[in-house]
């Protein structure tokens, strides 16, 4: 189904308005270095986010592998933009991680996705850990030592492009044909089979372009941070992306988008309370969770079309 | 050769047999109930036509076809759709979606509008219903819903299992009377059944399965009326 032009164009407006409006603050000094390294931090955060959230709560797997994809795409720039460090061999970089993401989520995918749930979420955790101690022990990519001085292509104004692309590359997925049959497959399985959607190629799909996603997340991040070392891809790096898509609401891309941004504050205003940070953020985290179990916005999706035609859908959330 | 046939069929879950060498047939135009206790092997009897649960032996045969090892999705496309026990609709998805997924692997739109139609006529509630969230519909609709999202594919055999479980007997007796006009419009019918009397009722004929066999089988009409299966299934 062709969503409406009108509607995309809405879209673009709205996304090109947050550049500006980010642009003008900087320009006029109101927007910090410092804060513009945050900025660029919630828009990675932003793709990890929504790309997970295509994986956990679109097609219902329990992912905890994300970190390794991130790795992998951060690991494919950091070494490809070193011997070629040019803008063009920074896009390459990000081509070729995506392609490694891809090819080993789908050889990953096609066995362990027909686990369920912790199982899985077993599965994939082991995966992004052999990915991690690979990267550890290859001389490429200099061990645990990490690569430093890395050219810095990405920055804040291209990553929030990207992170828009994604975010409707992923919102359009959703609504075609083959996202309604994701959807159908996390909904009902057997009855999925029976109307002729074969479950574990959907499965794939989503798991797929999740992790180019993180890749791609990856990639940006390697070349605005300027080192990358396997310490920044631990299995806690998959379970902070895993905290915003829980806490956005699993299912809602608008959610993950505004839980992106809301942790980077929170975490960013606790900076001054030191040592008492994590503590802070993880009660923060909890009594959020008790109140509110379903994420900031459970499963409601913004939609520019319903705010025109101001129609009340079935959609809308139910609490 | 029958329209569609099944022979000695055999399919266990590991080391658990559940259909041991069952036979039948259904010809065109029927409404044929395969009747039994919990456990009977109805269900998987069912998803192995469907291709979800592969058989250990035997085969099945389907307008000339041999199917036995066909995927899902071919099996949908020759012309059988199932529709699963308990309701299985697509909560996340309006009720629509839901219409239009059982479409999902069809690509003829004239086709699609005139079977929409017909599906809305059978059940004029999912018309009033139309984009409302298929998880808030009462399990009656939820029924026909499920029903009409097999139609979607435009199914010459229909599978329906227990469509009466656990529905009020007003549902019961509108969903038994949408059965009979789905099958009175050529769709040929294997029903398969807890409610005996009511399958058998609407039967042309009728299986009665005992764990994994078949044990007896005759017009429904007749079995109806016979005295071991009065006492078995229909209290007496």
């Amino acid at each position: 189904m062709k969503r409406n032009l009108r509607e995309q164009f809405i879209w673009l407006l709205i996304a090109f308005g947050g550049w500006l409006i980010i642009d003008l603050l900087t320009f006029g000094g109101v927007i910090n270095s410092f804060m513009l390294t945050i900025i660029t931090m919630i828009e990675i955060n932003v793709i990890l986010a929504v790309s997970l959230n295509l994986i956990l709560g679109i097609s219902g797997q329990f992912s905890l592998g994300h970190a390794g994809f991130m790795a992998i795409g951060a690991y494919a720039s950091a070494i490809i933009t070193q011997s070629l460090p040019t803008i063009w061999g920074f896009f390459l970089s990000i081509i070729v991680g995506i392609v490694i993401s891809s090819f080993i989520a789908l050889i990953e995918g096609i066995p362990t996705l027909r686990l369920r749930g912790d199982y899985l979420a077993i599965a994939t955790l082991g995966v992004s850990e052999i990915i991690r101690i690979t990267i550890n022990n290859l001389e490429i990519t200099n061990g645990p030592k990490g690569i430093y001085n890395l050219p810095q292509f990405s920055n804040w104004s291209l990553v929030y492009i990207v992170a828009c692309i994604v975010t409707l590359i992923i919102v359009n997925l959703i609504h075609s044909k083959t996202g309604r049959a994701i959807l159908a497959v996390r909904d009902n399985e057997i009855a999925a089979s029976a109307v002729g959607v074969n479950p574990t190629k959907y499965k794939v799909i989503a798991f797929t372009v999740g992790a180019a996603g993180a890749s791609l997340a990856g990639s940006l991040y390697a070349n605005y941070i300027q080192s990358v070392t396997p310490g920044d891809f631990t299995f806690m790096q998959s379970i902070s992306v895993l905290i915003m898509v829980v806490l956005g609401g699993v299912g809602s891309i608008t959610g993950s988008v505004l839980a992106a941004v809301v942790l980077g504050v929170v975490d960013t205003v606790l900076q001054n309370y030191g040592a008492l940070r994590m503590v802070l953020y993880s009660l923060i985290l909890i009594i959020f969770m008790l109140f509110r179990p379903a994420g900031f916005l459970g499963n409601w999706e913004f939609s520019v079309k319903r705010f025109f035609t101001k129609q009340k859908s079935s959609r809308e959330n139910k609490s | 050769m029958s329209f569609f046939e099944v022979n000695n069929l055999n399919v266990s879950y590991g080391a658990i047999k559940a259909v041991k060498g069952i036979s039948f047939q259904v010809n065109q135009g029927e409404i044929v109930s395969l009747i039994g206790a919990n456990g009977a092997g109805k269900t998987t009897t069912l998803h192995t036509i469907s291709g979800l649960l592969h058989p250990n032996e035997g085969t099945i045969q389907f307008a000339g076809k041999d199917i036995t090892k066909s995927a899902p999705s071919q099996i949908v496309t020759n012309g059988i759709s199932q529709v699963p026990e308990g309701r299985h609709v697509f909560s996340g998805l309006s009720v629509m979606e839901n219409l239009q997924m059982g479409a999902f692997l069809r690509h003829d739109s004239d086709g699609l509008q005139a079977d929409y139609e017909k599906v809305f006529s059978h059940f004029p509630v999912l018309k009033e219903r139309k984009n409302q969230d298929a998880a808030t519909l009462s399990g009656g609709e939820q029924q026909m819903l499920a029903m009409g999202r097999a139609l979607m594919a435009h199914p010459k055999l229909l599978l329906l299992d227990e469509p009466s479980m656990g529905l009020a007997p007003l549902f019961i007796k509108e969903i038994f009377g949408i059965i009979q006009q789905i099958q009175s419009e050529g769709t040929t019918i294997l029903l398969i059944e807890q409610n005996a009397r009511k399958a058998l009722s609407i039967a042309d004929r009728g299986y009665v399965l005992e764990t994994g066999k078949i044990t007896m089988t005759g017009r429904g009409r007749d079995l109806l009326n016979d005295s071991a299966i009065k006492k078995a299934y229909l209290g007496g």
